[in-house]
């Protein structure tokens, strides 16, 4: 473990600050290109890209209702929670060949962990605004938590066993260790089959991780009004704004961190800055690609689910086909 | 009713609805127990309206019962003062007449496929439908000079004719509809998270069809073989050969489901540009319209005596109008009554059992027109609250009404 100073205290919150604007940032404008996008696909001029930002600060400048039945202290602790839990995640993923800030104090296990934490800021949130509709979209949103849950850790879990039989002196759960050691390398053709199969989990994860169309039953416009966030306005809805755009970059960014963790630098034979600046560059890229398959197309693409539906595409197709991957991977093991 | 069940409101303003209408779910977990619907939101005492003004004036008012109806009330209405009057319509006109009804279907159904799709969460269909809903529109406001609420339908006739240099431009829009039509199939009938969300979802069995005397594709959904164009033909529809749509025509079976009536209104589609073809190909010449003078028309009227009723099959079902005249400048009695009027009750047997994400869809699977259908509120005085009416209620008041009348 690092040493601690005051030093390395003071740039690891500095570090923090830096992090969690960015993030913030990035993820409205991705917000704005992933509505643009989509609006291009639906035959739509669409918003601007600033429209989040925009978005954002009319939100903070209106009136922050909390209804008569709610729980005040937890209707307005929801969303503070769901956003800061969204963005501590952030502080342990790696961007680029910049390891995580937290790298040492945690690792894909605890990442898990805090996954959960935005979806049960929202379901709190939902359960204490005292609507029918946030009730319902609460109840979803937990039966959605239970579905996917399964899935994303066998995904998770086949990685990092495949790292520790190849490198058993590493820890092999630290997003630091997996960042550097790309799955494709590892392993032969059964696996790289498996590895495909656990992506596409991955892939399929997102979107409910995200409540996004199929699998937003939670908010389902049509249905439930918004859902969970059905009695939310003013700062707290903003606030739930700007967790949902962290989550997309924390959601992504997995995804590159877990199966993409290729950098450019070398083969464009930079060094120092440059390198760094080329790298980073190259993971937004990355980001926005692996955004626009999980999020954007597969949005445009189908109608929303009931929530039995979600809950049997998880547990069941979802399941089986991280399953399989994980036991491709293990076979290509246990052959060679 | 269940310890653990709770309700939810739906309306009188909803996203999944596009106009007011209020419904009480009783939910036990996501299945529906219970429905309770309370219309009367949406009533504008249009028919009391339509009693202080002469019959042409009803015209444009009849078109603004609904905007997506505009053809169909005027042209049951106009009907129905014709039958009342003794009016015979020229044939060319009977022609026109149908081929804007049959515009309007094409241009109905499309909507209702985009809004069904949107209330699906499949937005990107809701965008891809209506914008090939514009180009029918464009036709429409090209023949009539508006896009809804047409203008175009007189007592005796239709007020404009369709020129020689428009029929090119009506077969290039139905070519249009041709080409697109195997893609609106394909998103429709083969989209497999659509099949999972309509598919034995809201069924409507073929017992309580008829037992609630539902109207248009809603009951021919359940294989009910009922059009008013195939069974009384009309206008230029007795020269044709319509047939009622059943979802059997194309699948072989009948389930009465969401999905069944998306199948019918599709292949309505297909039918309305048939229909109109054959309009264009055995369009007679002649005159549009009885009597072009409007005040010797007016004059006609004020003479007639006599009741008569008027009947389209409109894109939703039946609509029916009644009127009286009694040699006055104004109509003694008129009613309307719209497709949905009958619909209504069919969401009971529909929505019981259903989950609470099947709500939207199912409302949107009978096309309600809510604006079409309110027709009466009953308020009490006293405490300004809404009153029912129950069947034995009505009865009373009609008999009272008899003996008031008979004494």
């Amino acid at each position: 473990m690092t040493t601690i100073s005051l030093f390395g205290i003071l740039v690891k919150i500095i570090g923090a600050i830096v992090i969690a604007f960015l993030g913030v940032v990035i993820g409205l404008f991705y917000k704005g290109i992933d509505r643009k996008l989509a609006a291009r696909m639906q035959a739509r001029v669409g918003p601007p890209i600033r429209q989040p930002f925009m978005d954002f600060f009319k939100l903070m400048i209106k009136e922050n209702i909390v209804p008569q039945n709610a729980v005040p202290w937890i209707f307005n602790g929801a969303p503070i929670m769901a956003l800061v839990s969204s963005i501590t995640i952030l502080l342990y993923l790696p961007v680029g060949n910049i390891p995580p800030l937290l790298s040492g104090y945690g690792d894909i296990v605890l990442i898990i962990y805090l996954l959960t934490l935005p979806a049960i800021g929202i379901v709190v949130g939902g359960f204490a605004s005292g609507s029918p509709y946030a009730n319902v979209g609460a109840q979803r949103e937990m039966v959605m938590m239970m579905s996917y849950e399964l899935p994303l850790v066998t995904a998770v879990i086949a990685l990092g066993w495949k790292l520790s039989q190849v490198y058993p002196q590493f820890n092999v759960f630290s997003l630091a260790v997996i960042n550097a050691h790309p799955i494709w390398g590892l392993v032969g053709p059964l696996g790289f089959i498996g590895a495909i199969l656990l992506f596409i989990t991955l892939a399929a994860v997102t979107p409910g991780e995200l409540s996004k169309v199929p699998f937003d039953a939670p908010e389902a416009e049509t249905e439930l009004a918004g859902g969970i966030l059905v009695e939310y306005s003013g700062r707290n809805l903003a606030l739930f704004g700007l967790a949902d755009a962290v989550k997309t970059i924390v959601m992504t960014s997995l995804t590159v961190a877990l199966f993409f963790p290729y950098n450019i630098s070398h083969l464009l034979a930079l060094s120092g800055v440059f390198a760094l600046i080329a790298n980073v560059l190259f993971f937004l890229v990355k980001i926005f690609l692996v955004m626009f398959v999980e999020v954007t197309f597969i949005r445009v693409a189908f109608a929303r689910l009931k929530i039995d539906q979600v809950s049997f595409a998880y547990w069941v197709p979802v399941s089986i086909i991280g399953f399989l991957g994980l036991m491709l991977i293990v076979l290509d093991t246990i052959i060679v | 009713m269940n310890k653990e069940s709770y309700s939810i409101p739906i309306g009188p303003v909803h996203p999944s609805l596009k106009e007011p209408m209020t419904f009480n779910f009783e939910i036990y977990g996501e299945r529906i127990e219970k429905v309770n619907l309370a219309p009367g939101d949406n009533h504008r005492g249009i028919e009391f309206m339509g009693r202080q003004r002469n019959p042409i004036q009803i015209i444009y008012l009849a078109e603004r019962i609904c905007g997506i109806c505009s053809a169909s009330h005027p042209f049951a209405f106009c009907r129905a003062v014709e039958n009342a009057a003794g009016i015979e319509v020229p044939e060319r006109a009977q022609y026109i007449r149908v081929i804007i009804a049959e515009l309007e279907r094409i241009h109905s159904h499309i909507l209702w496929a985009g809004v069904a799709a949107h209330e699906l969460g499949f937005d990107s269909v809701l965008y891809l439908s209506w914008r090939a809903r514009e180009k029918v529109l464009d036709l429409l406001e090209d023949l009539t000079g508006n896009r809804i609420n047409y203008g175009i339908f007189m007592i005796g006739g239709v007020r404009r004719d369709i020129s020689e240099e428009q029929i090119p431009r009506i077969r290039e829009t139905l070519e249009y509809y041709k080409d697109i039509y195997g893609k609106i199939e394909d998103i429709f009938l083969n989209d497999p998270t659509i099949a999972l969300r309509t598919k034995n979802v809201g069924v409507l069995t073929k017992e309580d069809a008829l037992r609630l005397c539902a109207v248009g594709p809603t009951t021919r959904a359940s294989g009910i073989n009922k059009d008013i164009r195939q069974d009384q033909p009309y206008s230029a529809y007795a020269d044709l050969e319509v047939k009622a749509i059943t979802p059997d025509v194309l699948t072989g079976e009948v389930n009465g489901d969401v999905y069944d009536r998306i199948i019918v209104r599709l292949l309505e589609l297909v039918q309305s540009i048939q229909i109109i073809e054959q309009c264009l190909d055995n369009m007679p010449s002649g005159e549009i319209v009885v009597e072009k003078k409007l005040v010797k028309l007016l004059n006609q009227l004020k003479k007639a005596k006599g009741e008569g009723i008027g009947r389209h099959e409109a894109p939703r079902g039946e609509v029916i109008h009644y009127v009286k005249l009694n040699e006055s400048e104004l109509p003694e009695v008129w009613k309307a009554r719209a497709p949905t009027y009958n619909n209504l009750m069919t969401w009971v047997p529909m929505l019981i059992g259903q989950q609470i994400a099947d709500i939207p869809i199912v409302i949107a699977s009978i096309d309600p027109c809510i604006a079409c259908m309110d027709r009466v509120t009953i308020l009490n005085k006293a405490n300004g609250q809404k009153d029912t009416l129950t069947k034995k209620d009505l009865h009373e008041l009609s008999v009272q009404k008899t003996r008031r009348i008979a004494p």
